[in-house]
């Protein structure tokens, strides 16, 4: 039975290749995401291991307040003192210790007068502490005044500027210039650490502009003395400074620098690997659609198999022995190639832009390989398992009878297809109504999955009437209307193939639906809600909030023609119990004309010190009222009491706690981030914006824009995500397409003697090919609208349970639909020509002769 | 009994030649492997005639008729039909000489089991891009009778039926020649005789020109010619066969006589 099995394979190459090939790309990606992410996590440690090596022991000073920035690992700055400085080298077993001034947010202005922008890697200032084992200057000296700096060689390279040059900076405070006059490296003559950019200002500047108050440190480097380790240090520094300091040693840092980076590396494995469940997924449809032609094409085979004494179990497992040894074969193949993959994408990971990561070797984590096999094997066994039972149903009296199989009914398939989709519909909507609660995300994907298996059953129902109308389309022809009746032969062939690439097209339409409703939403609340003619504003993708300097604000108010400006402050402060975002508007008047934003209770106007406004649901949940008194305190403060006087309606353009300018002050960086300009009637806005414009000259990390242009740039970061998802699935609709053209060239084989007899009453070799085309096409456009349809509708379900999260509008991504339609029939065509080239290539005589 | 082999280019006499092959030779392989199938086979079918090929298996009468019909190339000599030389034509020549000029039945009906009877019909015609000639498919419809079949499947339909089918589809193009393989030798006796006498008709009534290859006796014996097959050569000839004349031949040969 095995030997039968195995010839029977081998004698089948093609067939192996097709089926197998899902597999493989869809091993590819899984084994290549882990690949990625082990070598990208090693490579990571051995950075943060040589980022800490000069370091025993770090002092710190634990903080009280609001979370600094937006980002919550980082807790404010309360700032270390030089008398701390002092104290901590006189406490025994130090051998040395130096106050270190660095943080986030030194943004460096390049010789194209854009601000460099970083993925994730920080944008560090800090003060020059000297030369060590793991920074040297490259290049020139060290700053000698609080007018020159050093930069690495990475930033400077990304920034195109070299010693000698004029530099502009942005720190706490608006654009500064400094002399650049040297440039470093860190040991091994790396460019930069990971990607990390750092300036390094004078001892005199570095801490007046990076943590906003002159002669502090951010924390103490400790070099322990001779003969003690560094957590002997670590206790006795600990014993001396007392609780409200933080003392670490460098392992201790660098493990929890470490982890936070394999947690980032985790989340963007988890999606990899979410991509490549789905390229799975698609892959068992081919798989499945496979097996089953096969045992249908070889019914006399099994059933022959079945007259001469093989049982219904040996049938199963012939099939199966096939599945196993596809899904060894392409399993062992996509790992080879996942690794290969993996290692490519660690190398551009490391060698983009300026990041010049070290990369660790290249390594196989274990996880790979199980993954790889397990995944690669579980699909093909399931996939197989249908096709296997119905093997194992065919009677052996079929060996004698003429190979016709009869239309099985759609009843059963249907009834199932229509409780799975419901179900799945049903857990879809549970999931994201968040009724399921810590697993509603679960539920959701869940959901997801179930619907498109349920769709699937339910396609072969669609398939007649749906491919009949889709097919009269293109029908024209004579060999037209045969590929169309072709398509329509067998409704579960015809279904599952669709199926395959419904799948990709529906996520695909989804995710456009939803940031097609995003923009939308956007859009109407622009025009419904916003009379501010000019908007001042950052890449709303950048992590950071862009800033401007404050000088800009009386500037543009001075410009002939401005009726009214109010610009934005944000910041995180400790209110209420809990770390909230505020916002400090510097004209609350001038921004509720522009804003329409009215009062709830009490009134909105311009706010006196220690007076506060809290918008209508906040308030609400936490059941204050005007008179009220709201502990709040800023990053620079103290905490403060203070009264709430105004409360204002519902906003879809602010929210929060609005506090008033006296405060400006105790935020973290006192610059506005956005600004608003309400121009007089009559006035020409664009007038108005050339000045503004040329006022922002050293703020290059704003622009000004009228309000289309702003909707176009707050929605631009949709199309780069959109444009991201829509390759990672590429991958899924690939795999499709390898379904169509699988089951086209097996359908072709199948159809060998019908062709021979065709081309016998005189159909020509091209018109052979059409036929084949349109029933390609006809399949495609099919999945392609059952994509689009499901995907709308998938689309929708999402916009509406966002509806309170600022999803005010929905909205059809028409062109994109049109596209992806346009796109199914392109891929048809595609699919269709090895199986159409085939075709044309039937040897008449052969094919009427043969048996 | 006569034998009347043609030889060399001889030209039909008085009666119009509707396929000829002129000394004709088909090998297969090379070498040790080699097969002489057709051996020099020079034969003219006239025009409104219905002629059998006959000849025990490994003859050369499906290989003669294959190449006749432009199926297969021939290794030596020349095929025409009609005025047109089909030997050394290109695929697209071949297509449209299947199109216009040649008919084909087959033993295994090889009918479309996506079209109905009529569209089955109709599928050369349709296939060539041009209209049924309304008239002359009712006549067809009426002479195989299936006038109340034409909206039925081939599924739907008996063996009797579906070659009734099959040879309607060969006739209503009104090609120079039909070449029929077999095509009893899937029916019962009673399906077979309708067939073949429907055959016949076609060739009396419309002038109908039919080739058909047959290795059973009384379906030769509808034919107005016979043409003996063995290793390859034309051995034998006979006009206005009766099944028994034919049997007779068919001993002699075997015989070796």
């Amino acid at each position: 039975m095995l030997r039968a099995t195995l010839k029977s394979v081998l004698s089948r190459k093609l067939r192996l290749v097709l089926s197998g090939l899902a597999v493989v790309l869809g091993v590819m990606f899984v084994s290549g995401a882990f690949v990625l992410t082990d070598t990208l996590g090693r490579s990571f440690d051995g950075l943060f291991a040589t980022a800490f090596q000069n370091t025993d022991v770090t002092v710190s000073v634990k903080s009280t307040g609001p979370a600094q920035g937006f980002d919550d690992d980082q807790k404010l700055t309360a700032t270390v003192k030089p008398e701390t400085l002092e104290k901590v080298r006189g406490i025994d077993g130090v051998a040395k210790a130096t106050g270190i001034v660095s943080a986030d947010g030194a943004r460096v202005i390049g010789s194209n007068g854009k601000v460099i922008t970083s993925f994730g890697p920080p944008r560090l200032g800090e003060n020059w502490t000297g030369e060590n084992d793991l920074v040297k200057l490259r290049e020139g000296r060290a700053p000698q005044s609080g007018t020159e700096v050093v930069m690495n060689a990475g930033l400077a390279k990304s920034a195109g500027v070299k010693v000698g040059d004029q530099v502009g900076v942005l720190t706490t405070q608006p654009k500064k210039t400094f002399t650049l006059v040297g440039i470093t490296e860190y040991s091994g003559g790396r460019d930069s650490l990971g990607g990390s950019m750092v300036v390094s200002f004078h001892e005199s500047v570095a801490a007046e502009l990076m943590l906003g108050t002159p002669n502090v440190y951010s924390s103490v480097d400790v070099k322990a003395a001779a003969g003690k380790t560094p957590e002997q240090v670590r206790d006795s520094v600990r014993a001396a400074l007392g609780d409200s300091f933080e003392v670490k040693t460098g392992a201790e840092l660098q493990k929890a620098q470490t982890a936070g980076a394999k947690e980032a590396l985790g989340f963007f494995n988890k999606i990899l690997l979410g991509f490549a469940g789905v390229a799975l997924f698609v892959g068992t449809f081919l798989i499945l659609n496979t097996f089953s032609i096969i045992v249908a094409q070889r019914t006399r085979e099994l059933a022959l198999m079945r007259a001469i004494g093989a049982s219904r179990k040996q049938m199963i497992g012939s099939v199966l022995v096939e599945a196993v040894l596809i899904g060894l074969f392409a399993s062992a193949v996509g790992l080879g190639l996942g690794i290969g993959v993996g290692s490519l994408l660690a190398w551009v990971f490391g060698n983009v832009g300026s990041a010049s990561l070290e990369l660790a070797g290249i390594g196989v984590p274990p996880a790979a390989i199980i993954s790889a096999f397990s995944v690669g094997m579980i699909i093909t066994l399931v996939a197989a398992l249908l096709p296997a039972m119905r093997a194992s149903r065919i009677p052996p009296v079929a060996a004698l009878q003429e190979a016709a199989t009869p239309d099985r009914p759609l009843t059963k398939v249907t009834v199932v297809g229509s409780l799975v989709t419901a179900g799945g519909a049903t857990l879809l909507l549970l999931g994201l109504n968040d009724k399921l609660g810590d697993s509603s995300l679960y539920g959701f994907f869940g959901g997801v999955l179930l619907a498109f298996i349920g769709i699937a059953l339910l396609t072969p129902m669609l398939a007649r009437p749906i491919v009949g109308v889709i097919g009269r389309l293109m029908a024209w022809s004579v060999p037209g209307k045969l590929g169309r009746l072709n398509s329509a032969r067998n409704p579960r062939r015809t279904a599952i193939t669709a199926a395959a690439l419904m799948v990709g097209i529906a996520l695909i339409t989804g995710v456009n639906t939803v940031f097609t409703s995003a923009e939308a939403s956007i859009q109407k609340i622009a025009d419904k809600e916003v009379n501010a003619d000019l908007i001042i504003s950052g890449d709303p993708s950048d992590e950071r909030p862009a800033t401007f300097d404050p000088a800009v604000i009386d500037k543009t108010k001075a410009i002939s023609g401005v009726t009214g400006f109010s610009a934005d402050y944000f910041d995180v402060a400790h209110a209420l119990g809990e770390d909230r975002s505020v916002t400090i508007m510097t004209d609350v008047p001038a921004y509720a004309k522009m804003f329409k934003l009215t009062a709830k209770e009490g009134e909105i106007r311009a706010l006196g010190p220690d007076e506060v406004l809290y918008d209508e649901e906040r308030a609400k949940e936490k059941g204050l009222h005007v008179g009220a008194t709201i502990e709040v305190q800023l990053a620079r403060g103290q905490p403060r009491q203070m009264k709430l006087v105004g409360i204002y309606a519902k906003s879809s353009t602010t929210g929060g706690l609005i506090l008033p300018t006296t405060l400006i002050g105790e935020l973290q960086v006192a610059q506005p981030s956005w600004g608003y300009v309400d121009v007089a009637d009559g006035v020409s806005v664009d007038g108005v914006r050339k000045q503004v414009d040329a006022l922002l000259a050293d703020s290059p990390e704003v622009t000004v824009a009228n309000r289309n242009d702003f909707v176009q740039q707050q929605t631009s970061a949709f199309d780069t995500v959109l444009l991201m998802v829509q390759i990672l699935l590429a991958l899924a609709v690939l795999i499709a397409v390898l379904g169509i053209i699988n089951t086209l060239a097996l359908s072709v084989l199948e159809r060998t003697r019908e062709l021979g007899l065709l081309r016998a009453i005189g159909l020509g070799r091209f018109q052979s090919m059409r036929m084949i085309t349109v029933e390609a096409i006809v399949i495609s456009v099919f999945g392609a609208l059952l994509g689009v349809v499901v995907g709308s509708g998938l689309g929708a379900a999402i916009v509406r349970a966002l509806k309170d999260d600022g999803f005010s509008t929905f909205a059809m991504p028409w062109t994109a639909m049109g596209t992806y339609l346009a796109l199914g029939a392109g891929i048809g065509v595609i699919a269709a020509i090895l199986p159409a080239l085939r075709a044309a290539r039937v040897n008449v005589l052969q094919a009427i002769s043969y048996e | 009994m006569t034998l009347t082999v043609a030889q060399g280019s001889a030209t039909g006499q008085g009666t119009p030649v509707a396929a000829r092959a002129n000394q004709v030779w088909k090998v297969y392989g090379s070498g040790e492997a080699q097969v002489v199938a057709l051996r020099e086979v020079s034969v003219e079918l006239q025009r409104g005639a219905f002629t059998a090929i006959m000849g025990p298996s490994g003859s050369g009468k499906s290989t003669l008729m294959h190449c006749l019909a432009g199926l297969d190339s021939v290794t030596r000599g020349d095929v025409h039909i009609g005025q047109t030389k089909v030997t050394g034509m290109k695929d697209k020549a071949l297509t449209k000489l299947r199109r216009d000029q040649v008919g084909f039945i087959f033993q295994q009906f090889n009918l479309l089991p996506t079209l109905t009877a009529e569209e089955n019909i109709t599928l050369p015609l349709s296939i060539a891009g041009r209209k049924p000639d309304k008239a002359w498919f009712d006549t067809v419809i009426d002479t195989v009778g299936l006038r109340d079949r034409l909206k039925h499947r081939p599924t739907q339909l008996s063996g009797g039926q579906q070659q009734r089918v099959a040879c309607a589809r060969a006739l209503v193009a009104r090609p120079e020649v039909i070449f029929a393989d077999e095509p009893t030798g899937n029916l019962d006796s009673k399906s077979g005789a309708e067939v073949l006498s429907f055959l016949r008709n076609s060739v009396r009534e419309f002038g109908q020109t039919i080739v058909m290859v047959t290795h059973d006796p009384v379906a030769a014996s509808y034919a107005d010619r016979v043409i003996f097959l063995a290793d390859g050569s034309i051995v034998s000839e006979l006009y206005e066969p009766t099944a028994d004349t034919v049997l007779d031949t068919m001993k002699r040969l075997d015989t070796g006589a």
